[in-house]
């Protein structure tokens, strides 16, 4: 077998047995790269020196540990080739976000995410593609183009993550961060059969991460199969003193949770979740997977969550209202892209204008319209009740079932291009992934089945902090269904 | 001015650097006045992509420690917010500042009115934020220094309660000083630690309606602050005078030509777009949390006047000039406790010592004279040792040098003569010498016995007790002789 077809707790266990070394492993994941990339396109760095560096790194680590018969204690992640979505901040390796703006800008600083990853002596291969910002769906608002969908090379890896995705689907790295501001990690794992989760609000630290919408955006873990995807979650998790967001709980573990045995576990499917504008094919593929839950002794049931079809406006004002402040230190003054310029104005003015995408512009300008004078109330505000208002919805479903589920995107990875004809109906495509980031509650994608050959993802919603809980369903599907096992062709 | 007489009416914005050792939402050292550019910064405070803010709880504690001392109330729940400009100095694009729900609001602080009585100026809030870079100008380029970026920073925003330029002064000078009791803040404005914006209007006596505000900017010194205002006030009533209108704008004040101009029109407002800040969460703070801080405020200028009036039999207005500066305040209190004389004491410090502090150009806490040595060379004084004249050249000796009173008189023989038998050939001496002046004392001109004291004050080098001297040179000149 091709050891690059490895996930990351296959690859552990043979590392820990000195099967095989992690430069091997690394070495394999950056042939596969180069192989696959000029059709997959899932990376925006590649950094190949740095990683097998990492690399030798571990191996010391490992022959030590196993001289002195210490190799169950080793972090899990030891070794195993990691790619990171490039709005999260390495340092000493460019960190893009997607945009020309950043281009050529190199972080001083680790985001916390990263430090934790060092410090289990992950292999860090390089950063993947992403929506300008992580504004998008597809990967198609990148300044350094979109990435393909290795299940279908005309079609999307979905987005903002999909560099994440497609790079784990065409097995150009073992597993991957991304990061989930309406759907950005639950869409792109769907569109390429992965699983991906969406934490809760607070409990991954953003330190680092590249700001779009500060109260939605969340670092998320995506993997080949549930288990890598648990045990990426376990090293990223945790309170961060440099995230005042960041919740001190501690986090409850996840691997004795991974059982099979979902039985009692009560089940919301809710009717919004199925009803216009999702493609049928999805909707019939999701309902199997529900039905296959209930087969293992879930209790299923359906409710009801009126709020949903006012998540995409709440959403969208929102996100768009915190991009226009967090894309504002994009002047040129510090570093980025600086335009030349006679007066500070004009250096601001075409700094921005040469720096920034079309998408990247069209948010800043909504956020900045809906924070206005005269319209902060009609718009912002008002959307900011309308977000309790979910947030309780949910509270008040979750009094009756442990999770909720449904599709996770309402239509199958589309045709590169697609977007940019349809910018609105872009919008629209983030319908059953926003609520549950306005809530700030964890969300979670697993491969449900195919629809005429494209991957369908089924999105489990939990309560705050019950993570668990969804590992624990994904987990015990994906035991009776093998879809991860399936892998694109070539 | 003209036939009508005209109400001027001010609010004053104060901003306030706090003494923190660190900065505002960072671990960068807030002390960076002396250091070289871009030194004191870090991925927060230069805003690099994905750096976030945590809050500097010292910060939050002097600030509801000032909220306390300007009688305010503290917000249970406080947010922070986002300011939204776009400037050079200003990394994020926007600013960390309060906006809703401020940290503390709703007080007062007591000055002196127009008409000589106390007066309360209301305090509508107090908050806190972060203070902006610096721009440099060099060769026709503007350099970006980010030291400051992110020093915490104080607001005290008054209700428009001023009647006058010299009311808006002393009430500067009575944050000031609260400040400076707190230990919060130098509220250095020449440094540029305190910096003030005052926005006033003018009105014709006993018109109802507020006439139109106009902001100033930019006040950076007591004088800057006094003068600005006197000018704005006369250029408003000159315009209302001719029957014009004033424009609602922002200013600028311009030291050097003594007038103000135009830095923003009405139109050219910005529109700051005010949102909470989505990385840090609301401020909770509990009666504890307040409660424990307002055990540690020390005593507040106007219950040590009230105190020193009281204790001391001080003036309202002499209290005012000890309670001033804490430092001063306590000196003058340990000097009392070695010299129970409070009144003596306030004599010397305000006269003598406040002279050598204001040409020396030290505070008090730099001075050599310790509170007891004072009382020492008060109580040499009060013995007889010396003369007042002899002790004030002793403190000039012991300002200069640290040496006790004791050991200059000593060292130099200064110990006054009071042995009349001594002073007596002194006196005889003179009068032998100066037939004239005695005749024409003893023909009726009376004033010229103060010359003789003089003489006799010279022979003896000032040593001479002057009340001996006086009265022997009465027996002198009024007897036959
Ligand atoms: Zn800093």
């Amino acid at each position: 077998m091709e050891l690059y077809r490895l996930t990351a707790h296959e690859a552990r266990d043979l590392l820990r047995k000195g099967e095989i070394t992690a430069v091997e492993l690394t070495e394999a994941v950056l042939r596969r790269i180069e192989a696959v990339e000029p059709q997959v396109r899932a990376y925006i760095t590649v950094s190949p020196d740095t990683a097998l560096a990492q690399a030798a790194a571990a191996d010391q680590r490992l022959s030590a540990a196993r001289r002195s018969g210490e190799v169950d204690t080793l972090p899990p992640l030891l070794g195993i080739p990691i790619a990171v979505k490039d709005v999260i901040s390495t340092r000493g390796l460019r960190t893009t976000c997607g945009s020309r703006m950043l281009e050529r800008y190199i972080p001083p600083y680790d985001a916390t995410v990263v430090r934790r990853l060092r410090a289990q002596g992950a292999v860090i291969v390089g950063k993947t593609n992403t929506d300008e910002f992580a504004m998008g769906w597809s990967t198609e608002n990148s300044a350094f183009g979109p990435s393909r969908n290795p299940w279908d090379i005309t079609r999307v890896p979905g987005g903002s993550s999909g560099g994440s995705a497609a790079a784990l689907a065409a097995d150009e790295a073992l597993i991957a961060l991304g990061s989930d501001t309406g759907g950005s990690v639950r869409q792109p794992a769907a569109f390429c059969n992965l699983v991906g989760l969406r934490p809760t609000y607070g409990r991954v630290s953003r330190y680092g991460l590249v700001a779009f919408a500060s109260s939605l955006d969340q670092i998320g873990p995506m993997a080949k199969d549930v288990l890598d995807c648990a045990l990426l979650y376990e090293v990223i998790a945790g309170h961060d003193p440099h995230d005042s967001t960041s919740i001190a709980q501690p986090v409850e573990p996840v691997l004795p949770a991974l059982n099979g045995d979902i039985r009692g576990v009560r089940i919301g499917v809710p009717r919004e979740y199925f009803g216009e504008g999702i493609h049928a094919g999805v909707a019939e593929v999701v309902r199997r997977a529900i039905a296959q839950l209930e087969s293992l002794g879930a209790h299923v049931e359906e409710i009801t969550l009126p709020l949903t079809r006012h998540s995409i406006p709440v959403y969208y004002l929102i996100a768009t209202a915190e991009a226009s402040a967090n894309l504002a230190r994009y002047d040129g003054v510090r570093y980025g892209h600086s335009a030349t310029a006679t007066t500070i104005w004009e250096h601001f003015t075409r700094t921005r204008g040469e720096g920034f995408g079309p998408e990247v512009k069209r948010r800043i300008i909504l956020g900045t319209y809906a924070l206005s004078a005269g319209y902060y109330e009609a718009y912002y505000l008002r959307a900011q009740k309308v977000r309790t208002l979910i947030r309780r919805e949910f509270e008040q479903a979750f009094e009756r079932v442990d999770i909720i589920a449904g599709p996770v995107a309402p239509v199958l990875p589309w045709p590169i291009g697609w977007v940019m004809e349809n910018p609105v109906q872009a919008y629209l495509t983030d319908l059953l992934t926003v609520s549950q980031a306005i809530a700030g509650i964890p969300a979670l994608s697993v491969p449900a089945g195919f629809h005429e050959g494209l991957p369908v993802g089924l999105q489990l919603v939990g309560r705050p902090l019950d993570e668990v809980t969804l590992f624990r369903v994904a987990y015990a599907l994906e035991q009776v269904t093998e879809w991860h096992r399936q892998r694109p062709t070539q | 001015m003209g036939q009508r007489e005209y109400e001027v009416i001010i609010g004053m914005e104060v901003h306030a650097q706090l003494l923190t050792r660190s900065k505002m939402f960072c671990g960068c050292s807030a002390d960076y006045v002396d250091a070289p550019p871009n030194t004191h910064v870090c991925p927060v405070c230069m805003a690099l992509p994905g750096a976030l803010p945590v809050i500097n709880r010292a910060a939050v504690e002097a600030t509801i420690r000032v909220g306390l001392a300007l009688n305010c109330e503290i917000a249970p729940f406080s947010v922070f917010a986002r300011k939204n400009y776009f400037y050079p100095d200003l990394p994020k694009g926007y600013q960390i500042s309060q906006y809703e729900l401020p940290l503390t609001y709703n007080g007062w602080v007591e000055i002196e009115g127009n008409d000589g009585q106390p007066k309360r100026v209301r305090i509508r809030r107090a908050h806190l934020e972060e203070d902006t870079g610096k721009l440099v100008h060099v060769n026709g380029y503007s350099l970006v220094d980010l030291n400051r970026a992110g020093v915490p920073l104080l607001e005290i925003v008054s209700e428009a309660d001023m009647r006058s330029a010299e009311e808006a002064h002393r009430y500067l000078l009575k944050l000031r000083t609260i400040l400076r009791y707190l230990g919060v803040s130098t509220a250095d404005m020449e440094k540029g630690a305190m910096r003030c914006e005052a926005n006033l209007s003018v009105r014709p006596r006993g018109q109802q309606t507020l006439g139109t505000k106009v902001e100033i900017k930019n006040l950076n010194s007591f004088k800057a602050v006094r003068d600005a205002i006197t000018y704005e006030v006369k250029r408003q009533i000159a315009i209302l005078e001719q029957g014009g209108t004033v424009e609602q704008v922002t200013l600028g004040w311009d030291e050097h030509a003594g007038r103000t101009f135009v830095q923003r029109t009405k139109e050219e407002a910005h529109d700051y777009r005010y949102f909470p800040e989505p990385d840090l969460l609301p401020l909770e703070i509990s009666r504890e949390w307040v409660e424990s801080l307002r055990a540690t405020l020390p005593e507040l200028p106007d219950a040590k006047i009230q105190r020193f009036m009281q204790t001391y039999g001080l003036s309202r207005k002499e209290a005012d000039i000890i309670a001033v500066e804490r430092e001063v305040a306590e000196w003058y209190e340990t000097a009392v406790a070695a010299y129970p004389h409070p009144r003596e004491v306030y004599h010397w410090l305000t006269g003598e010592i406040f002279r050598y502090l204001n040409e020396a150009n030290i505070p008090i806490t730099a001075m050599k004279v310790t509170p007891d040595a004072l009382a020492e060379l008060l109580r040499l004084v009060e013995d007889g040792t010396i003369n007042r004249n002899t002790a004030k050249s002793v403190l000039q000796e012991m300002l200069a040098t640290g040496q006790r009173p004791r050991t200059i008189v000593d060292a130099k023989g200064l110990a006054q003569v009071s042995d009349e038998a001594a002073l007596r050939a002194v006196v005889d001496e003179i009068i032998a010498a100066h037939p004239d002046e005695v005749r024409r004392y003893r023909e009726g001109k009376k004033g010229l016995f103060g010359w003789f004291m003089g003489q006799v004050m010279r022979a003896t080098r000032g040593k001479a007790n002057p009340a001996t001297v006086k009265k022997l040179l009465s027996e002198r000149l009024e007897g036959d002789g």
